[in-house]
């Protein structure tokens, strides 16, 4: 099945969002299972806000729907640690207090030190299950924060700037991890990256986020050959 | 040494403790995250007991809880007997004079912990309850553990609001400190001495104490 056939058929996200605050924003999203989108725009344009309001984390008003399960609706809103999302945070947010592997295991239903480890080394951190976030490398941190966010087998994965803090090769390999998982694991997935390589070698779709409003949607090829206003051609790097 | 006051010292400071940190606990992770309006009236209040002077606040404590007032009178007939000039009264007394000594220390290390660890936890799947539990409770634990040993210091040297609220009835209320002071006024120095060292020695530990807790683990904090 088709990426809009599977968003056609209530399968994926459905969102329609506005914000009032940290700012003004009023968006349209639908990403099929197993689809990539990238969220792109300008620093404060409020990547980080959709994000945070998908995941149930700040106040909106809208809908959300994900695999046709209401998240938000009028009248009904499903609280942030009930929402089954999987989310990578720009600063990783990983428990200080509990080894790599621990770390994973509070984000299981059940929690599995087996099914930790193998995820740990998924993204290539075997033999740093025991080790608490202070021991590890900015990198390393960030692969256990993507460990993490797939911990819960979530049903939406949401990803803010997941390639930060780490160099050319282990960006290269935590992208392959990524395209790979997707596909297994069959889940929306919205990308924020500042970095349109990563979000051309990454992305199936682009959104282009300016003046509270998305400016440009559609297959990433397509936004990067075609930039509809100057402000998106600046983004995608074509002005 | 006065070994009946030093056992009362110990026993109050032991109650107001364990009575005073499960609630500064809880007031002080709702001033952490709370974005109500009137939190700055809260916070003063909070502070009110560390900058009135002692005998103010025993003054007003004294009248709060006298025969005539509504706490006293509530508490008479819940328990027959009054508040103040007792053991009970001095143990309330004590748990409101050391307020900001638990809450302040808490209220920091809740700060410390951070709204993305908080929002860390939710996308966990961690529930308020397990979050707290789980994630706050443990980063914050040096903080609150340090407002224990300082509550718990500080009531085994206050001197002001016991004395009014409690005056000094030897194995009822009589602590440590007020030992000390009737020791002076009976021109016993050495009984005296041998009681300021044992409650300067208690202080040293405590802030020692205090300092190593507070010391920044790596990984750990903001």
């Amino acid at each position: 099945m088709s990426a809009p056939e599977a968003t056609q058929r209530g399968r994926g996200l459905h969102a329609q969002l506005s914000l009032d605050r940290p700012m003004a924003l009023e968006v349209g999203l639908a990403v099929a299972p197993g689809e990539i989108l990238a969220l792109v725009g300008r620093s404060g344009a409020g990547k980080s806000s959709l994000l945070k309001a998908l995941a149930g984390l700040i106040r909106a008003r809208g809908s959300i729907r994900v695999d046709g399960e209401i998240w938000l609706e009028e009248g009904a809103i499903v609280p942030a640690h009930r929402r089954q999302v999987g989310f990578l945070f720009q600063s990783y947010a990983l428990f200080p207090h509990r080894s790599a592997a621990r770390n994973l295991m509070m984000a299981m239903d059940v929690p599995s030190e087996g099914k930790a480890r193998e995820l740990l080394a998924a993204v290539h951190l075997e033999g740093m299950a025991d080790r608490r976030p202070h021991q590890l490398s900015g990198g390393q941190q960030q692969r256990v924060a993507l460990a993490r966010a797939l911990a819960r087998s979530p049903r939406l994965l949401l990803l803010d700037e997941p390639f930060s803090a780490v160099d050319r090769p282990t960006r290269r390999a935590l992208a392959a991890t990524i395209a790979e998982l997707r596909v297994r694991l069959q889940m929306p997935t919205i990308l924020v990256s500042h970095d349109i390589e990563d979000v051309a070698a990454l992305a199936d779709r682009i959104a282009v986020l300016e003046g509270g409003r998305i400016a440009q949607q559609g297959p990433t090829a397509e936004v990067i050959a075609a930039p509809a206003t100057r402000a998106v051609a600046e983004l995608v790097g074509r002005a | 040494m006065d070994w009946q006051a030093l056992i009362l010292s110990l026993k109050l400071g032991a109650l107001t403790v364990a009575l005073l940190l499960p609630p500064a606990v809880l007031l002080g992770r709702w001033l952490a995250t709370t974005r109500w309006p009137g939190k700055p009236l809260v916070e003063a209040l909070v502070v009110v007991p560390l900058v009135l002077p002692p005998t103010v606040v025993g003054f007003y404590l004294l009248a709060a809880m006298g025969p005539n007032a509504a706490i006293g009178r509530i508490w008479t007939a819940l328990f027959g007997d009054g508040l103040v000039f007792s053991f009970q009264g001095l143990v309330v007394a004590s748990v409101i004079v050391n307020i900001p000594f638990a809450v302040q220390p808490a209220q920091r290390a809740f700060e410390a912990v951070g709204s993305a660890l908080r929002a860390a936890a939710a996308t966990c799947g961690l529930g308020p309850w397990a979050a707290f539990r789980q994630v706050e409770l443990p980063l914050a634990a040096p903080g609150i553990l340090t407002g224990a040993i300082l509550a718990f210091a500080h009531t085994l040297g206050e001197f002001g609001v016991v004395l009014m609220v409690g005056g000094a009835i030897p194995g009822e209320t009589r602590t440590l400190a007020l030992s000390i002071y009737d020791r002076v006024q009976a021109l016993d120095t050495t009984g005296a001495s041998a009681m300021a060292a044992l409650l300067l020695l208690v202080s040293l530990s405590a802030v020692g104490l205090t300092f190593l807790l507070t010391r920044r683990r790596p990984g750990v904090g903001a």
